[in-house]
C-alpha cells in the first residue's frame, strides 16, 4: 500500500463527506453531490485528481457491479416472472425506439452503420445506479413511475448480454478484430462460437449459484466468523465478476444473475447487509470519478457540438421515453418522473464505448465524445429531476395543493395532518374521518394524491420532509402530525424536520419493528406505534382461543402483554446503547429476540387477575 | 388536611352535565385527586397495583358514579372485584384500607321520593347501594351515607351549581377533619348533613 492510495482514497473520501451534506441540505439528493465533489476536484478546477480518474472510474465501477448483485438479491425469480410483461413491453419499446432515432441520426451525420448501431445501442442505455437511488431517496420506488423506471432499467441491464455478444458478430461480417481484444480467452474465436460461450457463461452462473454457492455459504455460516462470511460474500461477487470479464460478459450482469440466483437462499438477508455498505462507498466512488472525468477541455474546444450532443440525446431519450410512458398509461406526473429520470446516458454505456472502441468501429475522438456526452447527461438529469419537482410538476401536473374555493378559513378544521397515505396511514384517516375528524393527507404518489382529492380529501403532494410543503398544509396551526411513511429514513427526516420549524406539533410516528422503534426513542420521539405488535398479538390470543382458552382470559393476557411489551420496549432501549456495538442488523434482531425471550419467561403478563380465580 | 380521592365511573362523562359540575366544582383543590377509571382503562384492563398504590395514598376514598340500573357502571364493579384483594384489602393481612373512609356519591335520574319502599323505584338508595357498605366493612373501611344528586333530567343549570357548591363544601369539611362521625352517619344522605349544618341550607 502506497502513499499515492491513501492519499487518493483521502480525497475520494473527504469529498463524499464535504458535497454529499451539502447537495442534502439543500435538498438535491446524494447523486448530485457525489457528481458536482467529482466535477470540482477534477482536472479542470482543483486538479485533486488528474487521468488517473479513468481508473478510479474502473474501479469504482465495482459499485455498479456490487449494485445488481444487490438488485438480483431483491428479486426472486418468481417476481421477476410476475413483472415479465412490464419489463419486456416497456423496455423493448424504449430500446428499440431509442436505438432506432440514434442510429438514423448518426447515419445521416457520416457515421458508418456499424458504428451507428453500436453508438444508438450504447445511447440508449439509461443509469440504473443514479435512478434506482434518487427514486428510493424521494420514495418514489414503489410509485407506478418506480416500477416502470425499473422494468426499463431491467430491461437494459439485462439486454447488455445479448449487445456485448451479437457486437462482434456484427463487426466479424466487415472488420477486423482489435488485436488487444484477445485478452479474453475467447478473443481469438469466431464470432458464433464466442456467442455460445457467453451464453455458456449465463448457464455457468445459474446452475453455480444454485448448485455451489448455496452449499459453500452453508459451510462458511457453519464457522460461525462474522467477517469470514463478508469475505464469502465478496468473494461470491469478485468471482462472479472476474468469471465474466474472462468470458468477455459484462461482470454487472453476472452477479445480477448470481443475485436473482440466490434471492430464495436462506443468506438472502446476510449477504444483502453484508455488501451493502462495499456498495454504498464504492457507487459514491463511481459517481465522484463519472463527475472527475468529464472533460472540460472538449467542452471548451467544442461547446455548440458538446451542447447540441448533449441536449440531442437528452430529447431524444426523453421522446421515445414519454411515449413507452403513455402507452404504459402512466399519469402526467408519473410519466413525467418516468420520462426525466431515465433520460440520461447510463454507466454501463461506458462499458459498451470502451467495447466498441476495442472493436475499432469508433474512433479515438468520438469516443471521448461519447464518453463526455454520457458524463454530462448523467450529471445533468438529478438537476433535470430537480426543476421537474420545483416547476413543472406543481405548475402543470397534479398541484402541490388544491386552492380552496370557500374564502373561510380552514385552519382550525384541520387539526390532524398525516404524511403518507398507503395502507397504514390511509387507515388511520379514515377511521378519523368516520369519527368527524378532518385530516390533511401529504403524499408523493401522484395517482393516489388524484384519487384522494376526487374523493374530497384535502391533500399535498410532494416531499413531506420539504418545510414548504408543511407550511402550506398548515403545520404551523396543526396540533398532531402521523409520520405513516414506509421508508423508516423519511419518517425520521420529517420527525426532525417538524421538531425544528413546527415545535407546535405533537408527533405520532408509525414504526415497521422494534429496530425502528429504537431509533424513534434514541431521537426522543414518545407516540411510536409499532405495526408489529398489535396485529402480532391477535393473532396470538386467537390461536389460544381455537386451543380452547377462555376468550376473555386470552384477550385480557393479549393486552397485558402488549403492556408488557411497550414497557420492555422503553427499557431495552436504554439498555440497547451498553451491548457491543458492532452486533448489528440481522444479528442485532436475534439478540434482541433472545433478550425478549429470556425476559418473557420470568414474567407472567396475567399473573394481576387473582380475585378472580377464588372459588366462588 | 387529609387528601381525596375520586374514583370517578362513567363510561360517557363528556355528555353528562350533572357530573361534568360536580368535578369541575372539586377539579382544582390541591387535597382531591380526581382518577377518572374509564379514562385510565378504556380496554377495561386495569391496573391492580398502581390502584392499590393511589388507595394507600389517600385518606378518603370516593366512589364517584352514576346510579345505572340500580347499582354502578360496569368498570367500577371490575374495580372492586380486582383491587379489593383478599390477603391485602380483606383477610389474612389485608390491613390497608384499615379505618379508611369510603362513600358513594353519584347521580340518579329518579327523584328522591321514587326511592321509597312502594314508590317508583321500590326500595331506598341506601339499600340499593348495600353491596358497597358492606364490601367497604369487609375491608375494614369506615362507610359514610352516600352523598346523591337525584333528578339530574329536572334540574336547573342554578340547581346544579348549588350541588356542585356542596360537593365541593364536603370534600373541604372531610379533607379538615372537623367533623363528627356518629353525627354524619345519623342522617341518610351526605347531603342532608351538609345542610344540616349550613346556615338556612343556602350555598354561596
Amino acid at each position: 500500500m502506497n502513499a499515492g492510495f491513501l492519499h487518493d482514497a483521502l480525497i475520494y473520501l473527504a469529498t463524499a463527506i464535504i458535497f454529499v451534506p451539502i447537495a442534502k441540505k439543500l435538498g438535491m439528493g446524494s447523486v448530485l453531490g457525489y457528481l458536482l465533489g467529482g466535477i470540482i476536484i477534477g482536472p479542470f478546477f482543483l486538479g485533486f485528481v488528474g487521468e488517473e480518474g479513468k481508473d478510479i472510474m474502473h474501479f469504482a465501477e465495482f459499485g455498479v457491479v456490487m449494485m445488481l448483485f444487490l438488485i438480483g438479491l431483491e428479486l426472486e425469480p418468481t417476481n421477476l416472472w410476475r413483472m415479465r410483461k412490464l419489463i419486456v413491453g416497456t423496455g423493448a419499446l424504449q430500446l428499440g425506439g431509442t436505438t432506432l432515432i440514434f442510429f438514423v441520426a448518426l447515419i445521416a451525420a457520416g457515421f458508418s452503420w456499424q458504428a451507428a448501431l453500436a453508438s444508438g445501442l450504447a445511447l440508449s442505455m439509461s443509469s440504473t445506479a443514479i435512478v434506482l437511488q434518487t427514486l428510493k431517496e424521494k420514495g418514489l420506488a414503489k410509485a407506478e413511475s418506480g416500477k416502470s423506471s425499473f422494468a426499463v432499467l431491467l430491461f437494459q441491464d439485462i439486454s447488455v448480454i445479448p449487445i456485448l455478444a451479437l457486437l462482434p458478430l456484427i463487426i466479424g461480417s466487415s472488420l477486423q478484430i482489435h488485436s488487444d481484444n484477445s485478452a479474453t480467452f475467447i478473443g481469438g474465436l469466431p464470432g458464433w462460437r464466442q456467442t455460445l460461450t457467453l451464453l455458456g457463461s449465463v448457464v455457468v452462473v445459474i446452475l453455480g449459484g444454485r448448485f455451489l454457492i448455496v452449499p459453500f455459504l452453508r459451510f462458511v455460516a457453519s464457522i460461525r466468523l462474522r467477517e469470514l462470511f463478508t469475505a464469502a460474500a465478496l468473494f461470491i461477487v469478485i468471482a462472479t465478476a472476474d468469471l465474466m470479464t474472462m468470458a468477455g460478459l459484462s461482470p454487472a450482469l453476472g452477479t445480477f444473475l448470481a443475485g436473482v440466483v440466490l434471492a430464495n437462499s436462506e443468506f438472502r438477508h446476510e449477504l444483502e447487509s453484508d455488501i451493502e455498505p462495499f456498495k454504498g462507498v464504492l457507487l459514491g466512488l463511481f459517481f465522484i470519478a463519472v463527475g472527475a472525468s468529464i472533460n472540460f477541455r472538449l467542452i471548451i474546444d467544442n461547446p455548440l457540438l458538446v451542447i447540441v450532443f448533449v441536449s440531442g440525446v437528452i430529447i431524444v431519450k426523453a421522446f421515445v421515453l414519454n411515449i413507452v410512458g403513455r402507452m404504459a398509461r402512466l399519469s402526467f406526473n408519473q410519466n413525467a418522473i418516468f420520462t426525466l429520470s431515465l433520460s440520461q446516458v447510463g454507466e454501463f454505456a461506458f462499458v459498451l464505448f470502451a467495447f466498441i472502441s476495442k472493436l475499432g468501429i469508433l474512433s479515438d475522438y468520438w469516443t471521448d465524445v461519447m464518453m463526455g456526452v454520457t458524463a454530462i447527461s448523467m450529471t445533468i438529469t438529478p438537476l433535470l429531476i430537480l426543476l421537474n419537482e420545483r416547476f413543472v410538476l406543481p405548475n402543470f401536473g397534479t398541484k402541490e395543493s388544491v386552492v380552496e374555493k370557500e374564502a373561510e378559513d380552514i385552519r382550525g378544521e384541520y387539526p390532524v395532518i398525516i404524511a403518507g397515505f398507503g395502507h397504514f396511514g390511509s387507515t388511520i384517516g379514515r377511521f378519523l374521518r368516520a369519527n368527524g375528524v378532518n385530516t390533511t393527507i401529504l403524499d408523493n404518489d401522484s395517482d393516489r394524491v388524484d384519487l384522494l382529492r376526487k374523493m374530497g380529501f384535502k391533500v399535498f403532494y410532494g416531499d413531506a420532509t420539504r418545510t414548504d410543503i408543511l407550511k402550506s398544509a398548515g403545520a404551523e396551526h396543526a396540533k398532531i402530525l402521523i409520520a405513516a411513511i414506509d421508508s423508516p429514513e423519511i419518517n425520521m427526516d420529517l420527525i426532525k424536520k417538524t421538531r425544528e420549524h413546527f415545535p407546535n406539533l405533537s408527533i405520532m410516528v408509525r414504526a415497521r419493528n422494534r429496530i425502528d422503534a429504537y431509533e424513534l426513542i434514541d431521537a426522543g420521539v414518545q407516540n411510536i406505534y409499532r405495526e408489529s405488535l398489535e396485529t402480532s398479538v391477535r393473532i396470538g390470543v386467537d390461536v389460544l382461543v381455537k386451543l380452547g382458552f377462555r376468550r376473555y382470559s386470552a384477550t385480557r393476557a393479549g393486552q397485558n402483554f402488549v403492556k408488557y411489551d411497550e414497557a420492555a420496549l422503553s427499557k431495552l432501549a436504554a439498555h440497547r446503547h451498553d451491548q457491543d456495538l458492532y452486533i448489528f442488523n440481522v444479528r442485532e434482531q436475534i439478540a434482541i429476540q433472545e433478550e425478549l425471550l429470556t425476559n418473557d419467561r420470568g414474567v407472567n403478563p396475567t399473573s394481576h387477575d387473582h380475585a378472580w380465580e377464588r372459588d366462588s | 388536611m387529609e387528601n381525596i380521592l375520586i374514583i370517578f365511573s362513567h363510561p360517557r362523562f363528556e355528555k353528562s352535565r350533572a357530573n361534568k359540575v360536580l368535578l369541575g366544582s372539586i377539579d382544582d383543590m390541591a387535597q382531591v385527586t380526581i382518577h377518572d377509571l374509564y379514562e385510565e382503562y378504556p380496554d377495561f384492563n386495569i391496573d391492580t397495583e398502581l390502584e392499590k398504590s393511589l388507595l394507600i395514598e389517600h385518606k378518603i376514598i370516593v366512589w364517584h358514579h352514576p346510579f345505572y340500573m340500580y347499582g354502578v357502571p360496569a368498570l367500577f364493579k371490575q374495580w372492586v372485584d380486582l383491587v379489593l384483594e383478599f390477603g391485602w384489602a380483606h383477610g389474612y393481612g389485608g390491613d390497608n384500607l384499615k379505618d379508611k373512609l369510603v362513600f358513594n356519591a353519584l347521580t340518579a335520574g329518579g327523584t328522591r321520593d321514587t326511592y321509597v319502599h312502594g314508590g317508583h323505584n321500590g326500595f331506598t338508595v341506601r339499600e340499593f347501594l348495600a353491596p358497597f357498605e358492606q364490601t367497604a366493612l369487609f375491608c375494614k373501611m369506615i362507610y359514610l351515607p352516600p352523598f346523591v344528586v337525584h333528578g339530574t333530567h329536572l334540574l336547573t343549570d342554578k340547581e346544579l351549581k348549588n350541588y356542585g357548591g356542596l360537593y365541593r363544601l364536603l370534600c373541604e369539611r372531610l379533607s379538615q377533619g372537623t367533623y363528627n362521625l356518629n353525627e354524619i352517619c345519623r342522617h341518610e344522605y351526605l347531603n342532608d348533613w351538609l345542610l344540616s349544618n349550613t346556615n338556612n341550607g343556602v350555598i354561596s
